[in-house]
């Protein structure tokens, strides 16, 4: 693997040549043991900073009351549910044009979680549309191309799985990554091109955002957290998977060694 | 030409085609990815009859008229507007909490022949402003606005600086 990373050509471009470095499993492991740390520091800080805000100290809203607290989970969640398959959908180019070993790993790891963040979005929207709306589940755009996002994060994490052979997994879930890539655009203006029952965007307007400041900002600053805890997890799981195939590179090895003495 | 540039190449075709076929597909499907039609829509094409549809639009203020039924529910009848058309709802059964005149409903029925919509389900559509209450009361009393006659001001005007207290 590390042969194959260090003979990459010197024609790339200069982007992809630094990123290309760290095709290089031991000095992927030295940066990110660093790099880790103050993220999982950072998450926690400002998670709990951002959680004691939205969920203790920031007002309620005006007509949803205190059930509108659900926003500083759900939000930050659907965020990180888009955000993150885009980061997929970057990692899976760079799997399938430059074959970087990392980002097969990388994407592998991501898939999980965020699957997991997906659902906790569909969750909690449910949770509050039951109050709010009258229903805990619509067929409208928004919804359902949500739960399609869910299913592409699913079959990803599945199809990556399902190979004997670890790169064929990772060439046809990048595949299905850059398939899917397609939904993301619908997801996020689902609310503007038809009408749905979720409202439009609060945040991400033209005009000033339609959401106070005093609930604005604990929403940045959760979302802020999660997102830092997420790149923590995501980090953590895919320096787990470099060791993990390091270790078994080196049982390989030995286990060679040993057939050879013996024969 | 390099095998990256190639391969480059390739996903970018296959990114191009794979985007116009599914913009296509969204178009040709336009009609049928909306939730509900709006009072306008029903006056320009009037759905086939006894056939379930969703109207949504606001409540019209000074419409909502509360009242118990032969069956002891609480019925409720009110207009949905979206401006330019009306339609008349009547709707038997408890009304979700955020329901009040000027807020936007979705209603699950079947338009009758005096041409009054009965809905056999109705959720509450909020719209994209968040803000505390006391900005809302503050809002109210300078009479920039009233909640029952539609949606908010523009947030530039009430959400410039951080505010403190009421």
């Amino acid at each position: 693997m590390t042969a194959k990373a260090d003979s990459s050509p010197s024609g790339a471009a200069p982007g992809a040549r630094s990123l290309h470095r760290f095709a290089n499993p031991g000095r992927f492991l030295r940066a990110s043991a660093r790099v880790q740390v103050w993220l999982w520091v950072a998450a926690a800080l400002v998670l709990g900073a951002g959680l004691v805000w939205g969920l203790f100290l920031s007002p309620a809203d005006w007509q949803q009351g205190q059930t509108v607290r659900i926003m500083y989970v759900h939000v930050p969640m659907a965020w990180l549910a888009m955000g993150g398959y885009t980061a997929l959908a970057v990692a899976s180019i760079m799997s399938l044009i430059w074959r970087h070993p990392l980002a097969d790993l990388f994407a592998r790891e991501l898939s999980p979680v965020g699957a997991l963040v997906t659902a906790l979005c569909l969750a909690t929207g449910s949770l509050w549309g039951r109050p709010m709306w009258g229903t805990w589940w619509v067929w409208d755009a928004r919804l359902t191309s949500v739960l399609v996002l869910f299913f592409l994060w699913l079959g990803h994490a599945a199809l990556t799985r399902a190979f004997e052979d670890q790169e064929r997994g990772a060439r046809v879930g990048a595949i299905l990554a850059l398939v899917g890539i397609v939904n993301i655009p619908i997801v996020k203006f689902s609310v503007d091109w038809w009408n749905t029952l979720h409202q439009p965007a609060s945040v991400t307007r033209l005009d000033a955002p339609g959401m106070h400041v005093d609930i604005l900002y604990p929403l940045l600053t959760c979302a802020l957290g999660f997102s830092l805890l997420f790149g923590a997890v995501v980090l953590a799981r895919t320096r787990a998977a470099v060791m993990e195939r390091r270790i078994r590179a080196l049982q390989l090895a030995r286990a060679r060694r040993e057939e050879a003495a013996g024969a | 030409m390099t095998r990256k540039k190639r391969r480059l190449y390739i996903l970018l075709l296959c990114g191009l085609g794979l985007g116009s076929a599914t913009a296509l597909t969204l178009t040709a499907f336009q009609d049928n990815l909306v939730f509900f039609r709006s009072p306008s829509d029903i006056m320009r094409e009037a759905p086939p009859a006894n056939r379930a549809f969703r109207l949504g639009g606001l409540v019209e203020a000074g419409s909502l008229e509360r009242g118990t039924g032969a069956d002891g529910k609480p019925t409720a009848n009110f207009r949905v507007t979206d401006g330019a058309h009306v339609i008349r709802v009547s709707y038997a059964g408890v009304l979700p909490d955020l329901f009040r005149e000027g807020q936007g409903v979705v209603t699950l029925g079947m338009m009758q022949p005096d041409g009054i919509f009965r809905a056999r389900e109705v959720l509450a559509r909020h719209d994209e402003t968040y803000m505390p209450p006391e900005v809302a009361d503050a809002l109210k009393r300078a009479g920039h606005w009233n909640p029952a006659q539609g949606a908010a001001p523009p947030p530039a005007e009430w959400n410039t600086a951080p505010r403190r207290g009421g």
